[in-house]
């Protein structure tokens, strides 16, 4: 074994490590929210993630960047099986393992690789220039500046390279295929990466063996620092796609959940048989709270949404709040809440598991205005390419602001206590409810 | 224009008296029963119903409101006791079949009953007429709404909330009238503003009101009517055609005011 193989193995090794601590991470965050149970009616979940997510259908409503995502992530994960063939090229020592079992396969396979290696580089200048150049306005909200516009550009700057890196490895072993040196093994057929041979054709052997092997680490050890740029950034949505897209809603959008713990008690109310007297049988735990007011009263189906979020923005680009110029974009709700749950777990690992740092998320990340502007018309539900339900976040903020907090715009009080007194959102008595029947 | 039909309309208390059950019990909701505009729906399905003869009943006096509003603005507490007490009542008369013309009672009766004891055949009134029509039990005329361009204004609870966009859009097509849609209609219909307890109180601040924004799509697509599905909606929708001072050019209906008044009801 060469002193090559040897560190491939380590920085392998390493960057799997990395990822691993990385992703328990999030999922021990994920499951800091409250338990729901998510287990029925699994045909019907595999074929929405068949759908949704392995078919992107939400996607292609937008067709131009839905299409040419598709393309990118084919190519991702097509490439992807010529990793595995580098990996084990890199242990092993040997060049083009594949090759000679796959025979006459193996050509078709890099010859389509390179194919959708250009069709990635392509569509991927395209977002570079939507992002950056052209005025699009889901792009632009608030929520967007900084951060997020940098891990943005981040990823699609690392693809370029990447995919560069990838055809000029290409370009220059076929030289040396050519050139009969030993290790490079004629094998595999280069439609795109053909056109690059001029640029390289002048160059000694030696020079293009130090290319060759230059481009070869720089592609894998971009893809394993790739990978392990994901638990950072919104493009873990790579992987959470799929399970959140499992884990969503199945009912009908306009049903919103009957919280148990409420049901309980006016069921109690309701029944006359329960002694008014009697202790009440509540268990000796802690009494759950009513709504969300910190990340941890969330389900971990919103949190898992909170991590699946791409910042797209198409659930902004439909939400009538923010089209009219309101504080609210559902984007900035998963954004936040994510950001949020980030900053509990560095505090976990920090200072323990029942460390408070007298922050939450409703209050210190989400304003109240931006709640009360909801119409709960299911719009950004409805757009979310990976069934993210932003609306689910905002019901149970206001359920805490209104049943913990007693929070409320007074006009809604006004509405509540009509419906308390005579039945009805406004002041009219009962008793003229058919009044309509003789009116002309 | 004064309405002076006589209406024949019976409480569920009436028929349990008589020992009768109807087909149907419309529910009427608070809008149906208080706002001047929406009363004007109620009568006019209940026109239809007569016509036709379909055996329905009100709880009259013995409604109260789904809790909607409750439930949206965040007081879940205040939501189950209206829906407690109005499932006992439902129950009490062993109702099985529920129709009504407010996509906020439907999608609650329909969808957050059950799980507290109230399961019921729920139905939005488009969702009804349109059985009525395919068992030949009603008949769309059109009168002088045949060949107006109408646009349908999709309820987010009837439309994304549930999943119904074609049950309006086939009575429309019926009135033989010309169906132009909103540009965002369907799965991409622009909420009116009124949900989730908007109704009940000023908007955040903002750069334009919802119903407002909603007029860009109705003054693109020109219709003569816009026809909607919910009361709360025919108020966003008539206040949005006045601020633009065009009420003489564009009328907003009710899809059961549509056939009532092109039946000549
Ligand atoms: S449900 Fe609320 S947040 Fe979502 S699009 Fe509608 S108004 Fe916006
Ligand atoms: S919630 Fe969905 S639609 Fe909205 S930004 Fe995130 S991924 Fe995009």
């Amino acid at each position: 074994m060469g002193l090559s193989n040897l560190l491939f193995i380590l920085i392998f090794l390493a960057c799997v490590v990395w990822f691993t601590i990385n992703v328990r991470k999030i999922r021990r965050n994920i499951l800091l929210g409250k338990e729901v149970v998510i287990n029925d009616r699994k045909p019907e979940r595999w074929k929405k993630m068949f759908m949704i997510a392995i078919g992107q259908s939400k996607m292609v409503k937008k067709p131009v960047s839905g299409i040419l995502h598709i393309l990118v992530y084919l190519g991702f994960v097509i490439i992807n099986i010529e990793v595995l063939e580098i990996i084990i090229d890199g242990i092993a020592g040997t060049h083009r393992i594949f090759a000679s079992p796959l025979g006459s396969v193996y050509d078709f396979l890099i010859g389509s690789f390179e194919i959708l290696a250009l069709l990635v580089l392509v569509a991927v200048i395209i977002f570079l220039i939507r992002r950056n150049l052209l005025n699009i306005k889901r792009f632009g909200f608030r929520e967007m500046l900084g951060w997020p516009k940098t891990d943005a550009n981040i990823i699609l700057i690392v693809e370029v390279l990447l995919m560069t890196a990838f055809l000029s490895m290409n370009a220059t072993d076929q030289i040396l295929q050519a050139r009969g040196e030993a290790h490079y093994v004629e094998a595999g057929m280069y439609p795109i990466s053909s056109f690059l041979i001029p640029f390289f054709e002048s160059y000694s052997s030696s020079s293009l063996i130090a290319i060759e092997r230059g481009m070869w680490w720089f592609h894998i050890v971009g893809i394993l620092l790739f990978l392990n740029y994901l638990p950072y950034s919104k493009h873990f949505h790579i992987i959470l796609a799929f399970p959140n897209v499992y884990y969503s809603k199945l009912e009908q959008k306009g049903a919103f959940d009957n919280m148990e713990s409420v049901r309980k008690e006016v069921e109690m109310m309701f029944d006359p048989a329960a002694d008014p007297y009697a202790a009440p049988v509540e268990p000796a735990s802690e009494p759950e709270r009513f709504g969300a007011k910190d990340v941890q009263d969330l389900s971990w189906k919103s949190l898992m949404d909170a991590y699946s979020c791409t910042e797209c923005g198409r659930c902004t680009q439909q939400c009538p709040a923010s089209q009219t110029g309101k504080l609210l974009s559902p984007r900035k709700i998963m954004m936040d809440t994510r950001d949020r749950l980030e900053e509990v777990g560095k505090n976990i690992d920090k200072h323990g598991k029942d460390y408070s740092d007298g922050k939450s998320l409703l209050g210190d990340y989400i304003q109240e205005e931006e709640l009360w502007a909801c119409t709960t018309c299911n719009a950004c539900v409805e757009a979310c390419p990976v069934s993210i339900n932003p609306l689910s976040i905002i019901m149970e903020m206001r359920r805490s602001l209104v049943m913990e907090d007693s929070k409320i715009p007074q006009e809604l009080t006004g509405m509540l206590t009509n419906m308390e007194n005579n039945g009805a959102p406004w002041q009219f008595s009962p008793t003229d409810r058919a009044n309509w029947v003789n009116e002309s | 224009m004064s309405d002076t039909t006589t209406l024949k309309v019976n409480t569920m208390a009436d028929l349990m008296a008589k020992g009768e059950k109807p087909e149907i019990l419309f529910w009427v909701g608070c809008a149906g029963s208080f706002d001047d505009r929406a009363k004007k729906i109620t009568r006019s399905l209940v026109k239809i119903l007569n016509s036709i003869d379909v055996n329905f009943a009100i709880l009259g006096t013995e409604e109260s409101c789904t809790g909607d509003p409750a439930k949206r603005a965040g007081n879940e507490f205040l939501f189950q006791m209206q829906a407690m007490t109005n499932i006992q009542v439902l129950n009490g008369y062993e109702v099985k079949k529920i129709v009504t013309t407010c996509p906020h009672c439907f999608n609650t009766l329909k969808n957050e009953y059950p799980s507290l004891g109230g399961e019921y055949d729920v139905m939005h009134h488009s969702q009804f007429l349109q059985q009525l029509l395919q068992e030949g039990r009603l008949k769309i005329e059109g009168g002088s709404f045949q060949g107006k361009k109408i646009s349908f204004h999709d309820p987010c609870y009837l439309g994304r909330g549930n999943g119904e966009y074609e049950a309006p859009r086939k009575l429309i097509e019926e009135l033989d009238a010309d169906l132009v849609e909103l540009k965002r209609c369907k799965t991409k219909g622009l909420c009116c503003g009124a949900g989730g307890a908007q109704m009940f109180k000023e908007a955040e601040k903002g750069t334009k009101e919802i119903n407002i924004e909603r007029m860009d799509d109705v003054e693109e697509a020109k219709p003569d009517i816009v026809a909607v599905g919910c009361p709360f909606c025919m108020t966003m929708m008539t206040d949005g055609v006045k601020n633009k001072e065009k009420e003489d050019s564009i009328k907003v209906y009710d899809l059961a005011e549509l056939i009532a008044e092109g039946n000549s009801l």
